[in-house]
């Protein structure tokens, strides 16, 4: 199995007036093709960080930082513009669909983004709605639609640029027990079926169930690997 | 792009507001380009519808005709300078005039040439007597026929024609030929009666380059003779420039306005914006392209109200009664104002540039730098 993620040694300093913070102090961490890591720590401990790292948000301030072999740290704001637009997919805490695009429109996103060929884009996108149960929807606002389906979109329009990595953020921090349950077990059917690798950033342990391996952060530090 | 037009599209009520401010300010340049255009057109129409290529004053007179006296000698150097066709007198006096059936205090200022080169519309000098009249002058209810009465001696002159824009300093005017004109004059206005073979000024057609002939001329006449252009001479009139200084400083202030307005407008719209920014440049957009769509939103917002101020505008200039209000809008006046107005956009949008640019994409994940 070959490693999608590769995080060498990444540390994060913020500066704050005089004083430095370390958001992540020496973090290495790796995720193999096709596996489904569950990235578990308090507030505060840096896992966010590490996820927008691992998604070209952010810069590192030292250590290596490599997606599909390809190392992030060499990288223009521009080239990690077309980076995340084209390599990795991300699955945001509140869902962020653009409200007033459909929700196919919402999938097109990628695409438009990127100047694609608009019908193969939208024949993905309708083909990935189905998938997720959304056909019915496709047309809709997402003011239209419940907290489940806007999640199933968002995770929808993550999957459009056929991604070898997706970056989920608290998933299921703002769907009830039984929804976010379904929608775990959505993210890791949608993951194992297509051979995506996934970091999913909780502190919800029912989802690391769900997961192939979970990683504790604490204060920066990436404490099992 | 696809996404801002989306935008503009879905939640029209949104961008109302700045729609509605717009419209008002392009309207509010129309209106003022159109009486700047109205008073300048009806100050000067006689002159721009010159036919002639040069007009020549007296040195000392500061481009006017009343204070002008081109005297036979002259006259006779300045036809026979290098380049110069034709020659003929060109003069002009105010007179109250009394239409027929009206009141005999209900006069009518207008403005009699004496003229030998016919203006653009005006047909060739006519017989003793006769006059081709301006039609604003049909607008007040003068007919082809009819017999003005003008002047304190209520000299006669009857009514052949009438020619389309030649208006001066606001005023109906009279096209009579020399004699008429000196008769009127020296029955009407003695003080002003010129003496045989002067006239005020020489109406000129010449072969060639119009201001090097000028040139050739005041050099002929020994610097006696200023000679401009018809066009130079509405530039030269002090009037005209300060309508044009007065007016262009208003529609300059309107402008800025226009500016603000949209700056502010989608600086809020900006502001309003962030997270939503921040979650495509996380998907990927550049902040470039999220610019271009917010000056797309601003263009179509413009030109959206640049079609309603116009409307607005145009209606204003079918509404207005003939002579009322100097109020004349060309195409031109329009696309310089809708031009105005797009620039303030593009100009007003650069102010959300810099707030664009400093969305950080972290921001949509919960991190930041």
């Amino acid at each position: 199995m070959s490693d999608v993620l590769v995080m060498t040694d990444v540390r994060k300093i913020y500066e704050t007036g005089d004083t430095e913070v370390a958001a992540l102090d020496h973090a290495s961490l790796t995720v193999g093709d096709d596996e489904i890591v569950a990235l578990v720590g308090p507030s505060g401990s840096g896992k966010t960080t590490l996820c927008s790292i691992a998604g070209g948000l952010l810069s590192p301030t030292s250590g290596v930082v490599t997606v599909g072999g390809h190392d992030l740290t060499t990288y223009s704001a521009r080239e990690l513009s077309d980076f995340r637009r084209d390599q990795v997919g991300f699955v945001f805490q509140s869902v962020n669909l653009v409200p007033f695009l459909t929700a196919r429109e919402n999938l097109l996103v990628i695409a438009e983004l990127g100047g694609g060929d608009t019908s193969t884009a939208t024949t993905r996108a309708d083909q990935l709605l189905d998938e997720l149960g959304l056909a019915d929807r496709a047309k809709n606002l997402p003011s239209q639609l419940s907290g489940g389906q806007r999640q199933r979109v968002a995770i929808g329009r993550a999957l459009m640029n056929e991604p070898s990595l997706v970056l989920f953020d608290e998933p299921t921090s703002a769907l009830d027990s039984k929804l976010g349950d379904q929608v775990t077990r959505l993210i890791r059917s949608e993951m194992k079926q297509r051979g995506t690798s996934a970091i999913i950033v909780t502190h919800d342990d029912r989802i690391t169930q769900y997961a192939d391996r979970v990683v504790h952060i604490s204060d920066g530090v990436v404490l099992d690997h | 792009m696809k996404i801002a037009l989306l935008e503009l599209r879905r939640q029209p009520r949104r961008f109302g507001g700045a729609v509605a401010i717009l419209t008002l300010l392009g309207a509010l340049l129309m209106l003022l380009g159109g009486l700047l255009d109205g008073l300048t057109e009806g100050g000067t129409n006689a002159i721009t519808a010159q036919r002639a290529d040069l007009i020549v004053y007296s040195a000392n007179s500061g481009a006017k005709f009343a204070q002008s006296r081109i005297d036979p000698a002259t006259a006779a150097v300045v036809a026979g300078t290098d380049g110069v066709t034709d020659t003929g007198a060109l003069n002009v006096v105010q007179l109250g005039a009394r239409l027929p059936d009206s009141g005999p205090r209900d006069l009518v200022g207008v403005r009699l040439f004496g003229y030998e080169i016919p203006p653009a519309g005006v047909g060739a000098p006519p017989a003793a007597g006769e006059a081709y009249a301006d039609v604003t002058l049909r607008d007040r209810g003068a007919q082809v026929g009819d017999v003005v009465l003008v002047g304190s001696q209520k000299s006669k002159v009857k009514i052949i024609g009438f020619v389309p824009d030649t208006t001066y300093v606001l005023e109906p005017t009279l096209w009579a030929n020399v004699e008429t004109w000196s008769s009127i004059v020296g029955a009407n206005r003695p003080s002003e009666q010129l003496g045989v073979g002067v006239s005020q000024s020489l109406a000129v057609t010449v072969t060639g380059d119009p201001l090097a002939a000028a040139s050739r001329i005041d050099a002929a006449t020994g610097g006696t003779t200023t000679t401009l252009t018809p066009a130079g001479v509405v530039e030269a009139d002090k009037g005209v420039q300060s309508q044009n200084a007065t007016f262009g400083g208003i529609i300059g202030i309107t402008v800025l306005i226009a500016i603000v307005v949209i700056a502010l407008f989608f600086a809020l719209l900006t502001a309003e914006r962030t997270g939503l920014y921040g979650v495509l440049k996380a998907l990927g957009a550049r902040s470039g392209a999220l610019f271009a769509g917010v000056v797309a939103q601003a263009m179509i917002l413009t030109l959206i109200a640049s079609l309603i101020a116009t409307a607005l505008a145009l209606a204003l200039e079918v509404a207005l009664p003939p002579g009322v209000v100097p109020y004349s809008l060309s195409a031109t006046r329009v696309i310089s104002s809708v031009g105005s107005l797009l620039l303030a956009a593009v100009v007003g949008c650069a102010f959300s540039l810099r707030r664009v640019l400093r969305i950080d994409p972290a921001s949509a994940i919960g991190g930041s730098t």
